[in-house]
């Protein structure tokens, strides 16, 4: 059964067998990063761009990998270098560049909501790779793919996401995810990070990290974003890691096995410790090769998909 | 799905895969450098029925691996059902090999081609070989068959189906007048 969606926008909405599709597609192409070759000829033909208005590293750059170890043909095009800065709209950029005959849009963009805005005035296929403070779904599959791949299974898992709950569409595309998959979910983190409805999603609410760690087999401890918070949401960096940091000394207090996974880029001793980041238990460079396998199942999926159904 | 015609039964089976297996070790005068690769589906139960002959006949062991030519294939993005990714397992060095290829049913080609694009993607055998249970004709590509279970001249329409044990519950090639092949 093809995807029920031509577009990936989020992971709100989308089925189980979906997102199982996806993750068990991914596992045929995680072989292929192994190989000599790391290529294989399924999307030859196909314009794929990458179109980012904010900056982004890995999520780039793991696109691009996963995108040309399919044989597409790659068009990047980032803001701070574009006709953006001319005062280009979001619509005019993207039909211009549509009418140089793409099939595909990959984008990044600091508005909620621009991903679905693109479906509606282009005709191409549409991946989210990030819309503001909404949802990020690639990075939640990795993510659930990486928990499967260590511990074998998503649902009944409790699966505890730590952090800045509020700025970030790693938080919302993986409670959308985990709760489909059948896993219990709860978020962890100051009571200014943590968005007051977020209880009508069905997670759990922990203020301290403590009680967190007590109850989850898996932390996703995010990036404390001093970027994008414009006031103080908590006293000092050094207050934050004190409370909310995740050390060797917090874990060692339980005793079931805790898993952790991080979206990247870490900063080193504040939301995680180095010691934590660098264990066995830590799955963030799996995370990175995992990126690129998921990343390929869902252009896969999308770019071979018929469109009769 | 209506039988019109059973071409191998069960015990015409179980000769055809010793016959081949024989074929197989002395062409290649044993199992050396020898390897077995499956194209998916049926093509895996094969690999794995005719490597336990091998080692039955030579009593040494011998390696096997699965190939999914999905991503290879030139249809793709033509077909209306998008076929579910079986992966590729080929648990060996392929380099300096002699892989014998094998699939249930050799037609057009085209299957075949994808398999050999993958293959030397996996690194450069020293040759590779093609064992097929049913060559039904109708080649579209110039591809060819080094070992042959059954030659079964068929018109187009007609539809050649392999049954196995572990998929289909029972061994036998029965060639089909109505209803969808696989």
């Amino acid at each position: 059964m093809p995807l029920a969606s031509r577009h990936l926008l989020g992971l709100e909405g989308v089925p189980k067998e979906d997102i199982q599709l996806i993750l068990d597609t991914a596992t045929s192409f995680r072989e292929i990063l192994e190989r000599p070759i790391k290529k294989v000829p399924t999307l030859q033909g196909m314009t794929i761009v990458n179109l980012f208005f904010e900056s982004s590293t890995r999520t780039r750059i793991s696109f691009e990998l996963a995108e040309r170890r399919l044989s597409a043909d790659v068009v990047n095009f980032s803001a701070d270098l574009s006709s953006v800065k001319k005062g280009e709209t979001l619509k005019d950029t993207a039909r211009n560049i549509e009418a140089m005959k793409i099939d595909m849009v990959v984008m990044r963009h600091a508005a909620v909501g621009a991903a679905h805005f693109l479906t509606r005035v282009i005709k191409a296929i549409i991946i989210n790779a990030g819309d503001g403070t909404h949802e990020h779904p690639t990075q939640a599959l990795l993510d659930m793919y990486s928990i499967r791949e260590k511990l074998g299974k998503i649902e009944g898992l409790n699966i505890c996401i730590v952090g800045d709950i509020s700025h970030s569409r790693v938080a919302l595309s993986n409670i959308y995810g985990l709760k489909t998959m059948g896993a219990n979910v709860a978020v962890c983190g100051p009571k200014t990070l943590i968005p007051r409805e977020i209880g009508k999603l069905g997670v759990k609410i922990f203020y301290s990290v403590d009680e967190a760690i007590k109850w989850a087999n898996v932390l996703n401890v995010l990036r404390i974003q001093l970027e994008r918070q414009d006031r103080a949401f908590f006293p000092s960096l050094r207050e934050y890691r004190q409370y909310f940091a995740i050390t060797k000394e917090r874990l060692d207090k339980s005793e079931k096995q805790i898993t952790i996974l991080h979206p990247g880029p870490i900063n080193r001793d504040v939301e995680l410790s180095a010691e934590v980041a660098d264990s066995e238990h830590s799955l963030i460079l799996q995370q990175v090769l995992n990126g690129v396998a998921v990343r390929m199942a869902v252009l896969y999926l999308l770019g071979t998909r018929s469109e009769s159904k | 799905m209506k039988i019109q015609n059973r071409v191998i039964d069960e015990k015409g089976f179980e000769r055809t895969l010793i016959r081949l297996a024989h074929e197989i070790l002395e062409r290649n005068k044993g199992a050396d450098k020898l390897a077995l690769v499956g194209i998916r589906t049926r093509g895996e139960f094969l690999a794995k029925r005719i490597g336990n002959k091998i080692r039955e006949i030579e009593n040494k062991e011998i390696q096997i691996g699965f190939i999914d030519i999905t991503l290879y294939r030139d249809d793709l993005r033509e077909k209306l059902n998008q076929p579910i990714l079986k992966g590729t397992q080929i648990p060996f060095d392929v380099k300096d090999k002699d892989i014998i290829l094998i699939d249930d049913v050799l037609f057009t080609g085209r299957t075949i081609r994808a398999a050999l694009d993958e293959l030397i993607d996996l690194g450069r055998p020293a040759s590779i070989q093609l064992a097929v249970l049913v060559d039904r004709g109708h080649r579209e590509l110039p591809i060819k068959a080094d070992f042959v279970g059954k030659n079964i001249p068929t018109s187009p329409d007609e539809k050649i189906r392999v049954l196995m044990q572990e998929i289909d519950g029972e061994d036998g090639v029965v060639i089909v007048k109505e209803g969808k092949l696989l």
